[in-house]
């Protein structure tokens, strides 16, 4: 992704900040799946056969 | 290919805004107030919950498009003045990394939206991804001087998906709001490129006014412009919109056919035909018209929506004249 030469104090900066907002961005879809999840299956998530 | 004269080193350090920007989030919004529309305007009411989630996939749906758009067009963007800045043409982010967010965000979004809300509104919401990326981006944008007229059914769609996340199914009503931006696309974009046809022509775009000039695009303005106004007001007649939204399409298209009208008459466009020599941008008496025709278009959709949006959110009564 990044040039080793052009490595410096602001690609740090600014891989840092997209690593961040990746992770926000997996966070979001992982509790949005979660959501989702829960409001269609309601109290089935509980009550399934095992 | 494409990317042949897009450049390919990393000036800058790529920031996430840049990432972002390849989005188009000035678009998602627009696409969002559309969904939104249908899916209010729908009459069964889906889950709060899943309603945001069904925006926000039409949203993610909407941006991953438009990051495959700015991919594959960089040596268009790189050629045009109001696109050279865009984070690939300038050197901020790679055509791949644009390309990989665009493929990600676009099963994403696809995938959410099947098994979260149904599989009938993701499989129009991969249609419209797929639409606006390969035969608008790929195949008309470069290629006919109808490529807005066609293309723009993916800018129309998304208040049939926001209808069909609601219920499942697209009705004649929720055709009819595609209707209505897919007939309003044309008069709008080509008011616009009648001032900004030199920097299409530069790029080697075919906008109607470079391939037919200035006259016959705004010949076929008006005639879009008469073909949208009873598209706009048939709502009020199936049981869509009411009072209110019969005086504010009927009365704004009145306005929109007179622009239309003044414009036709005008000279706009003839300043940026390619075989004059003038500057980019360059207005000339009667240009005016061609600009005051491009806001009013925006007012009236927006207002036509709002509108819709508003009647429906506070429970009014549909006109159904003809129910």
């Amino acid at each position: 992704m990044s040039d080793p030469n052009l490595e410096g104090e602001d690609f740090r900066k600014a891989r840092r900040a997209r690593n961040i907002a990746i992770a926000l961005g997996l966070a979001v879809f992982v509790i949005l799946v979660y959501a989702v999840t829960i409001v269609n299956l309601g109290s089935d998530v509980i009550h399934r056969p095992l | 290919m494409a990317m042949a004269t897009a450049p390919t080193s990393v000036r800058a350090p790529a920031r996430w805004q840049d990432f972002l920007q390849l989005l188009k989030p000035r678009v998602m919004s627009l696409v969002v107030f559309t969904a939104l529309t249908g899916l209010v305007c729908a009459p069964e009411h889906l889950n709060p919950v899943l309603g945001a989630v069904a925006i926000l996939c039409i949203a993610v749906g909407a941006g991953a498009s438009g990051a495959l758009n700015m991919w594959y067009d960089a040596d268009i963007d790189a050629a045009m003045r109001r696109t050279r800045g865009r984070p690939v043409p300038a050197g901020r982010v790679q055509g791949a990394d644009a390309l990989a967010l665009g493929i990600v965000l676009s099963l994403l979004s696809v995938m959410l939206m099947g098994v979260g809300v149904n599989w009938f509104a993701a499989g129009l919401l991969a249609f419209t991804i797929l639409f606006y990326a390969v035969v608008y981006t790929m195949w008309l944008k470069r290629w006919t001087a109808q490529n807005i007229v066609i293309g723009g059914l993916a800018g129309a769609l998304p208040p049939v998906i926001g209808w069909a996340a609601a219920t499942g199914t697209a009705p004649l009503n929720a055709w009819l709001l595609c209707a209505i931006i897919f007939m309003w696309t044309p008069p709008h974009f080509w008011a616009l490129s009648l001032y900004t046809s030199d920097d299409y022509a530069k790029a080697g775009v075919p906008m109607m006014p470079v391939v037919k000039g200035a006259r016959s695009t705004r010949a076929q303005i008006l005639i879009y412009s008469l073909l949208l106004i009873p598209v706009c007001v048939a709502p009020a007649f199936t049981g869509l919109g009411g009072v209110a939204y019969l005086a504010v399409s009927g009365l704004g298209g009145l306005v929109f056919l007179l622009l239309a009208w003044r414009l036709f008459r005008s000279h706009a466009g003839e300043a940026a035909d390619p075989r004059n020599d003038d500057g980019l941008y360059d207005v000339r008496a009667g240009a005016r018209d061609a600009r005051n025709l491009f806001a009013f278009s925006i007012l009236y959709l927006a207002l036509m929506f709002a509108t819709l949006l508003g009647e429906h959110l506070a429970g009014l009564k549909p006109l159904e004249l003809f129910r």
